[in-house]
């Protein structure tokens, strides 16, 4: 069975708060050069779910891609320490500014070109966070799409998902091939053992360009982006709130008094 | 004006169209013709209702019967029905935009429509403006430190909208567009013109089969809570979690919690509030033992009202409480149960909002400042 996972190499949010670099380039977009990227989050829940599948059965290929630029390749490293077989990169200057469409239209070329059963996305990748790439590359490639697993099970030919819908839950069956996206509640990634962190560096990492998956530079990049952002302004979202302080009794009242007040009680 | 499809979500609970359609239809009305875009057929009143808003055109779509589509569109082809349909009306009228709630399906639907128009997509956008070379759509990004304002251009742009719950924020209404009735629709225009299609499933789409649904047991969902009290990790415990749930039951509203006490198992997973959790626009939020890290932040600071309880007079929730308590939660918590419990007493006609535990009942504040009224305590 051929598992593709996606990965994005994401601005880990943690250190750049603490050095306070700019988010945002002059083009505006996410200025990736100047910030500390990791693997996101999300997709390590990805690459583990993946590692599950294959320690159930023993016919398991994990392939990891992603698409950004030349840093993004240590995203792939994690992925391939953690237990994935094989890596590839998309790499190309075009693809700077990709919106949404273009990366879903690269991502479901790449992985056409590897051939899949099953493709595993994280439910959101941490820095856009939009939620709708594993549903776009599902589109693109004609399969079924199951988002927001829970929980993942794979029998001969079909995928099972459970998935939180507010107030209920569902079991949601499709057969492969398929997209699946995975929340934290499938299980945590394993730390990775010294020796996979060693082996993964002789593990294979191809780079395609976007001539390689026959995609045209005007068809992705900041001009065919459909969206252009006109402003970033840092709201100072902060609220002038009343600070209570004192013994609980009085507190308490003060604060039934400006609920009451309000008519929130 | 061009026309503007807008998908109307069902409500759980009632079966008419949910809340966040009013407030997209309102939107709407600003960039084009609302079309109003239904998987459920709705009575007089509900197309009554949504002409009001503003729905020139109600579209009421389903699967085309099938031996595989027998169990009906709230099977797991819900998805496809919308995707469908919006793509087929937005091909055929050329439609301005498409605005969809943005919750987990709203999104599943937006991508795969986006991709079908090939249009440009914008999700969890908090605001969209009309603009000279396409909507211009409103969004918060990195939790809500910076505000982005883009231009969605080509055609038919595909934009979910955050929307929350019933009633809009006061305080955000400042900043965004809030549901509203159309002021200007003449009262002899009637009804809007219904019309239905029946949609044909791709094979993909055929091929997805709902295994079970079961709902779930428990508590009050947090989304669409009019009131959600929140414990962290100050909490301590999962007995001291019982306390967060007699505040809920005391003032009607759901129980919520960080991600830290989740992962202790002092409240359910489906009571997580941030980004990896449920967004959550309240009218009153209660922030027990919460620190306020930026991912709690990402899934509730668009509460109307922020009450905060915590020990740490530096903890960042202050910062977007508009009421901060400093103090011991065991000790302020009960002692706010009292103070509840105690402003009710002389008021019992109040016969709104019958709940389970509690008589949640709403008190008008009256028009004297209850602020006067304290002192005589003690
Ligand atoms: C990718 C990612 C996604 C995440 N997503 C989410 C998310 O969606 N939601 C989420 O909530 N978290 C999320 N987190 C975790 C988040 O970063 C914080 O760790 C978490 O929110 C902290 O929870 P807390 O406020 O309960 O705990 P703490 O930060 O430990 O805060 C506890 C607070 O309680 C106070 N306190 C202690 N005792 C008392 C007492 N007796 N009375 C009053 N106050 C007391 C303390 O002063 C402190 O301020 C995420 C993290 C990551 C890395
Ligand atoms: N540039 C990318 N490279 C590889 N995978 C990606 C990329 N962008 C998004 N994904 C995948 O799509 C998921 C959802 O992304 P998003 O729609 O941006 O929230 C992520 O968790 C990844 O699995």
């Amino acid at each position: 069975m051929k598992l593709v996972v996606l990965v994005k190499h994401v601005p880990d949010e943690v250190a750049d708060r603490i050095s306070g670099v700019g988010v945002f380039a002059d083009d505006m977009t996410v200025d990736r050069a100047a910030l500390t990227c990791r693997l996101g989050e999300p997709d390590e829940y990805a690459v583990e779910q993946a590692m599950r599948i294959a320690r159930q059965r023993l016919d398991v290929q994990i392939s990891v891609v992603t698409m950004g630029p030349a840093g993004a390749v240590r995203a792939l490293g994690r992925a391939l320490a953690l237990g994935a077989d094989e890596g590839v990169h998309v790499l190309d200057d075009g693809l700077h500014g990709s919106d949404a469409q273009a990366t879903s239209l690269v991502l479901a070329a790449a992985v056409r070109r590897l051939g899949f059963d099953l493709v595993i996305c994280g439910t959101a990748s941490s820095d856009s966070g939009m939620s709708v790439v594993p549903a776009m590359v599902a589109e693109r490639l004609g399969v079924p799409a199951a988002c927001d697993a829970d929980a993942v099970w794979t029998g001969e030919d079909e995928v099972v998902i459970r998935r939180d819908e507010g107030a209920t839950v569902a079991e949601i069956a499709v057969p492969m091939p398929a997209v699946v996206s995975v929340t934290d509640r499938v299980g945590e990634p394993r730390y990775p053992a010294f020796r996979s962190i060693v082996e993964a560096r002789y593990k294979t990492i191809r780079t395609w360009s976007l001539a390689d998956l026959r995609i045209r530079p005007s068809e992705v990049g900041l001009r065919a982006s459909a969206t252009e952002v006109r402003t970033v302004t840092s709201c100072a979202c902060e609220r002038p709130g009343l600070l209570v302080q004192g013994e609980a009794r009085g507190a308490a009242v003060r604060l039934a008094s400006y609920l009451t007040e309000h008519q929130l009680i | 004006m061009r026309p503007v499809l807008v998908l109307v979500e069902r409500d759980g609970a009632n079966g008419a169209a949910a809340a966040p359609a009013y407030r997209l239809l309102t939107i709407a009305r600003r960039l084009g013709t609302p079309v109003a875009v239904l998987r459920h057929r709705a009575d007089a009143r509900e197309l009554d209702e949504l002409g009001r808003y503003g729905a020139a055109r109600v579209c009421v779509a389903e699967a085309a019967a099938t031996a595989e589509t027998a169990g009906g569109q709230q099977g797991a082809s819900a998805v496809a029905v919308a995707v469908e349909a919006l793509a087929e009306l937005a091909w055929q009228m050329s439609a301005a935009a498409v605005l969809i709630p943005s919750g987990r399906e709203g999104k599943e639907v937006a991508a795969r429509v986006a991709v079908r128009l090939g249009s440009g997509i914008v999700t969890g956008a908090i605001d969209v403006l009309p603009g000279p070379d396409g909507p211009v759509t409103v969004q918060e990004v990195c939790s809500g430190a910076y505000r982005v304002e883009s231009v969605v251009r080509g055609a038919a742009p595909v934009i979910t909208v955050e929307c929350g719950t019933a009633s809009e924020p006061a305080e955000q209404a400042a900043s965004c567009t809030s549901a509203a009735p159309a002021a200007e629709r003449p009262a002899a225009q009637g009804p809007p013109v219904v019309e239905h299609m029946f949609v044909n499933l791709s094979a993909a789409d055929r091929s997805i089969r709902l295994v079970s649904r079961t709902r779930k047991p428990g508590r009050r969902p947090v989304t669409g809570a009019q009131v959600v009290v929140a414990g962290g990790r100050g909490v301590g415990s999962a007995a001291g979690f019982q306390l967060i749930e007699q505040v809920a039951d005391a003032l009607g509203g759901a129980v919520g919690g960080t991600h830290a006490a989740a992962d202790l198992g002092w409240c359910p997973h489906d009571a997580l509030i941030g980004q990896t959790g449920a967004v959550v626009h309240p009218k009153l939020y209660i922030a027990c033992g919460i620190s306020g890290s930026v991912h709690h932040r990402a899934g509730m600071q668009h509460a109307a009202t922020i009450v905060a309880i915590d020990k740490d007079p530096d903890a960042p929730i202050f910062r977007i409480a508009d009421v901060g308590v400093v103090g011991d939660l065991h000790d302020v918590l009960p002692e706010l149960l009292t103070e509840i419990e105690r402003r009710r007493e002389p008021c019992c006609s109040n016969t709104a909002m019958p709940t389970e535990a509690a008589p949640a009942a709403v008190i008008p504040a009256p028009a004297a400042a209850p602020e006067a009224a304290t002192p005589a305590l003690e």
